[in-house]
């Protein structure tokens, strides 16, 4: 492999990590401050790309809008349709084991596929990406690696230091960290733990959701899409450390790399060389790489 | 009194010494096994369609009987396959199952199919096997194998000069079969396959494989995909900036999906048994009835669920409605010259479609006839043994 | 853990109806008992790891694939293979991944438990989907089942629906009553120990850790015979058995019928089939059969948040409901 290609690869790798962790890191927060095992969240993921396909002629024709415009409604949507799931459905979880959790979530996915192919359909459908992202910078003489990949990673690293500045420095983060360390502790010190769990919620789903979002354009818009990403991000949060969202964004990273070059070096092993990682590294260090905050 | 008693025995003598007649009365349970959920959805949708618009502009009769028809939704899942055709074969008693779009679920009902002698008419599951090694009297496609289209594209390409080839796809039995068709005839025609990429089933990140296209830089790609993963390979292959590269593909890359592609695929060539503005009276009337009947467009798989009720109604019409009489049925069958949208058909000994294939490019979002690739290609039906 | 005579009685009756059901029931009823049963196994192999040890695998789909498989590839291609090597060796095969998965899984908990279950269940999953030892994602097909005969007298024609059919109840009853025995015995109360409490029983010098490791490779061989059954009574295998999927419908089983107890696995086998079957029945459900998912993903919700411990809890919550109506309206 020549220099140019293993840049590209490297570019690939990382543009599918960041994309991974802004699925995962929605999943670990879930994960990690409310206890709950949320096998759906690969269905936040598949609804976040059904709506930029599907909002974009209604914003479109609404408010004459194009891409951000279409993100910027989803991106409300979704958060206000995490509330009320939130609300009306994982509440109840809270106080579960993790294998009714498991099961709760796992007819979650069936009603909402379901939904979906009655909503909308069962086909696969193309996003376009606006036009002055949709060019591509050529590296080489050949090849030429895509501008709108370059702005997923872009968007990704941009919402990991918003993250970052968020519960490093503000009254909020400090509250969700506290509140994965010790729920009792937080509730006693007269801070509504259930307002904070909603947010919480809505915000797992709306980064999951704004993952499909953005996504859309570059792996299009298909009925399977949740569940493919589903799995993947258990064995990032899980790698990572249930809570940590460092953790996250560092187990991604690495799966990113360990897909990407593992596809290209050894594409029969591909499938299997993930899991051994998580296999691997679960047996090292337990609880993950990192602990939770 | 007993006039009226002497009346009635007759009537009952008369039914009783004419099984034959009485039995054509019946009607003809017809087991559709198609994807209703899930990604191949719509395919099903369309199979049924082509279908049932071929039953009703022939007075809703196949075979001079009416239709009765038992649904079920195979999920395109092949676990759930045995169970899935038993349930029409033992539990609705069908007389023919139609069916189905995923090869693997395919194999599965045409095992059982072979083994409780059940007709089955498969209008799209390419697997060589089915008309190869587990070819029976009683099965039959209306489609293709899925060595045919890769076989016209492997003609078409070597004709153009082109040398040296990549081809990429996924890692499964329809990858496999169609990326070999293409291989035989590609190397008859002088060219060489220099790599041959897979990816793993159902994968879709492609970046790093057409990473490695790009550093090998052959002659054209030529590529297996199909729905969602023929949107995403498509438009990726532009994106990675190897449109210089020419892009082959059996037709399933661009049916239904070029709107999903946009502009990423213009330019891309295909082969396959049918294409959007074929020039034949059939076709042109079939394009009509369809959009009247669905306000949908159709495409190959309505064609070829509309061909598999006219193979249906060929073979019936030489038992008198009596799906039993596989001899009869075959006989009639691979004479019959079928007049259907996609052309003039007429069926291999395996029983697989022996066709025309077309050359299409996508122009203007459009899959448009360029040339014949092949003419009257027939899969050799390798292993098969009636 | 005493059983009430009522439940005895009640397994001797399903027992009696199960042995007569294929004189009243149609070939298609036949085939789907048979498949029900064969899930019923499986789905007693996860209550043996779930239920009465206390640990939740989300990986049992790759025991009952493993052995699937390994039928299929030890079987010779045009001959039948006798049963009494065939069985024995299919069974092994999962039992030794079982073996493996347990010593390296065990070395975590809770939550980390369950998913470095699934991880190993995947692995599997992707070396038969990708692998050539798996033969390809379409899967493969056994051309003759085994052959169960003793000298040249043959005792069972594993081809016919109906041998096929006693001989997965017969399966069934010997694993049913061998888990019976077994958790009755030392090793059941000690499995019972420490799914309470683990660290109090290590605290009493107890070494659990052989005793799970034994849960797992026993919960493996059972789920074996389930794969075994499986590849013969269709002849065809494919790596979906292997899914996660399959995985999550065997956790479905064991919570609807009600964990801890080795009848609710089977009662849970019986009702998820029965559930699918009758959100897919065009008779019943009309144009909704179509979205047949919808129903039953309601369901599972549904049975799991109202029935926590599932239908075998469910005369006993009616029997309180009634009851504790009665004395409340009591005059």
């Amino acid at each position: 492999m020549d220099l140019a290609t293993f840049l590209v690869q490297c570019l690939n790798s990382v543009q599918f990590g960041l994309l991974l962790f802004l699925v995962a890191s929605g999943l670990t927060l879930i994960f990690g401050i409310m206890g709950v095992i949320n096998l759906a969240h690969g269905s936040f993921y598949m609804i976040g790309a059904y709506m930029a396909y599907g909002l974009a002629p209604i914003v479109a024709g609404a408010v004459g809008g194009g891409f951000f415009a279409t993100l910027a409604f989803g991106i409300v949507l979704s958060v206000v349709v995490g509330y009320l799931l939130e609300w009306a459905f994982f509440s109840y979880l809270y106080e579960r084991e993790h294998l009714q959790q498991v099961l709760m979530t796992y007819g979650l996915i069936l009603v909402f596929d379901e939904l979906r192919s009655i909503i909308v359909d069962d086909d696969v459908h193309g996003v376009p990406p606006p036009d002055w992202l949709a060019g591509s910078i050529p590296l080489g003489d050949l090849m030429s690696y895509p501008v709108y990949r370059l702005f997923i990673s872009g968007v990704c690293i941009l919402l990991a230091i918003g993250m970052y500045f968020v519960f490093t420095r503000t009254r909020l983060g400090m509250m969700i960290r506290a509140g994965s360390t010790n729920r009792e502790m937080v509730q006693s010190l007269g801070i509504d733990i259930k307002i904070l769990y909603r947010f919480v919620f809505a915000a797992g789903v709306a980064l999951a959701a704004l993952a499909g979002m953005i996504a859309a354009p570059v792996s299009s818009v298909y009925p399977g899409m949740g569940e493919q990403v589903l799995i993947i991000c258990f064995v990032v949060v899980v790698i990572g450390g249930i809570g940590s969202v460092r953790g996250a964004l560092l187990a991604a990273l690495l799966i990113g790399a360990v897909d990407t070059f593992g596809k290209v070096l050894l594409p029969s092993a591909a499938g299997v060389l993930i899991y051994v990682l998580m296999a691997a590294i679960l047996l090292w260090k337990p609880a993950g790489l990192f602990r939770a905050g | 009194m007993f006039r009226h008693t002497f009346r009635l025995a007759v009537g009952v003598a008369a039914v009783a010494l004419l099984p034959g007649l009485a039995q054509a009365q019946d009607k003809l349970r017809v087991g559709l096994m198609l994807p209703y959920s899930g990604t191949y959805a719509q395919l099903g949708e369309a199979i049924e369609n082509g279908f049932r618009l071929y039953v009703e502009q022939h007075g809703g009769k196949l075979g001079g009987r009416e239709i009765e028809y038992f649904k079920v939704d195979d999920e395109s899942a092949p676990p759930k396959a045995a169970d899935n055709m038993n349930k029409l074969v033992k539990r609705d008693n069908v007389d023919v199952v139609i069916g189905t779009v995923h090869s693997g679920v395919a194999m599965a009902m045409a095992r059982i199919a072979k083994q409780t002698g059940t007709l089955m008419i498969d209008p799209n599951a390419g697997a060589d096997a089915v008309t190869g090694p587990m070819c029976a009297k009683n099965i039959f496609r209306s489609s293709f194998s899925n060595w045919q289209p890769g076989y016209a594209t492997g003609e078409a390409l070597a004709k153009t000069g082109a040398k040296n080839v990549v081809t990429i796809t996924w890692k499964y039995a329809a990858g496999d079969e169609s990326v070999g068709g293409f291989t035989e005839a590609f190397e008859k025609g002088g060219g060489k396959v220099v790599e041959n990429l897979t990816v793993p089933f159902p994968n879709v990140e492609f970046q790093a494989l057409l990473t490695r296209i790009a550093s090998l830089k052959p002659d054209a790609v030529y590529t297996f995909f199909a729905g969602g993963g023929a949107v995403k390979f498509v438009k990726d292959y532009k994106a990675a900036g190897l449109g210089s590269i020419p892009l082959y593909g059996a037709g399933f890359l661009t049916e239904g999906t070029t709107k999903a592609q946009g502009d990423a695929a213009e330019g891309v060539v295909t082969a396959m048994h049918y294409a959007d503005n074929l020039d034949n009276a059939s076709d042109k009337a079939f394009r009509l009835a369809y959009a009247k009947a669905y306000k949908l467009q159709p495409d190959v798989y309505a064609v070829q669920g509309y061909d598999a009720a006219q193979i249906l109604a060929t073979g019936l019409a030489a038992t008198n409605g009596d799906p039993r009489k596989i001899d009869a049925f075959r006989a009639a069958v691979l004479k019959a010259k079928f007049d259907s949208p996609r052309g003039m058909f007429t069926m291999s000994e395996s029983h697989n479609p022996v066709q025309d294939f077309y050359l299409r490019k996508v122009t203007g979002g459009e899959n448009t006839v360029v040339g014949i690739a092949s003419k009257a290609l027939a899969d050799p039906g390798r292993g098969c043994k009636m | 853990m005493a059983v009430s005579r009522s439940a005895v009685v009640l397994c001797l009756a399903a027992l009696a109806g199960l042995l007569a059901w294929p004189a009243f029931a149609s070939d298609f009823g036949v085939d789907l008992t048979t498949k029900i049963l064969i899930y019923a196994i499986l789905a007693l192999s996860l209550e043996l790891l779930v239920g009465q040890t206390g640990l939740v695998c989300f990986g049992q789909a790759a025991f009952f694939g493993i052995a699937a498989y390994a039928t299929v590839r030890f079987s010779p291609e045009y001959d039948a293979a006798a049963i009494w090597w065939l069985l024995p060796s299919a069974v092994a095969a999962s039992a030794v991944f079982a073996l493996v998965m347990g010593a390296l899984s065990l070395r975590t908990r809770g939550v980390y438990f369950i998913m470095v279950t699934l991880a190993f269940s995947q692995m599997a999953y992707y070396v038969i989907h990708d692998t050539p030892v798996g033969g390809g994602t379409d899967g493969i097909y056994l051309n003759v089942p085994p052959s169960v005969a003793v000298g040249s007298t043959q005792l069972l024609d594993l081809s016919d629906p109906l041998h096929f059919y006693y001989a997965a109840l017969l399966a069934l009853v010997t694993c049913f009553v061998m888990l019976a025995v077994a958790l009755r015995s030392r090793f059941g109360r000690a499995l019972a120990g420490i799914r309470v409490n683990e660290q109090r029983m290590r605290a009493a010098g107890f070494s659990t850790y052989p005793y799970q490791l034994a849960a797992f490779v026993l919960s493996g061989a059972i789920a074996g015979i389930a794969g075994f059954l499986f590849a013969i009574k269709d002849g065809f295998v494919n790596p979906e058995l292997l899914s996660w999927h399959l995985s999550g419908a065997a956790l479905v089983m064991i919570i609807l019928g009600g964990l801890g107890h080795l009848r609710g696995a089977v009662i849970g086998a019986f009702a998820l089939s029965l559930l699918e079957e009758l959100f897919q029945s065009r008779e019943l459900m009309g144009g909704f059969s179509d979205h047949w998912h919808l129903g039953l993903g309601a369901s599972i919700i549904a049975c799991v948040a109202l029935l926590p411990r599932g239908l075998i809890g469910l005369p006993r919550m009616l029997r309180a409901r009634l009851l504790g109506a009665r004395q409340a309206g009591a005059p």
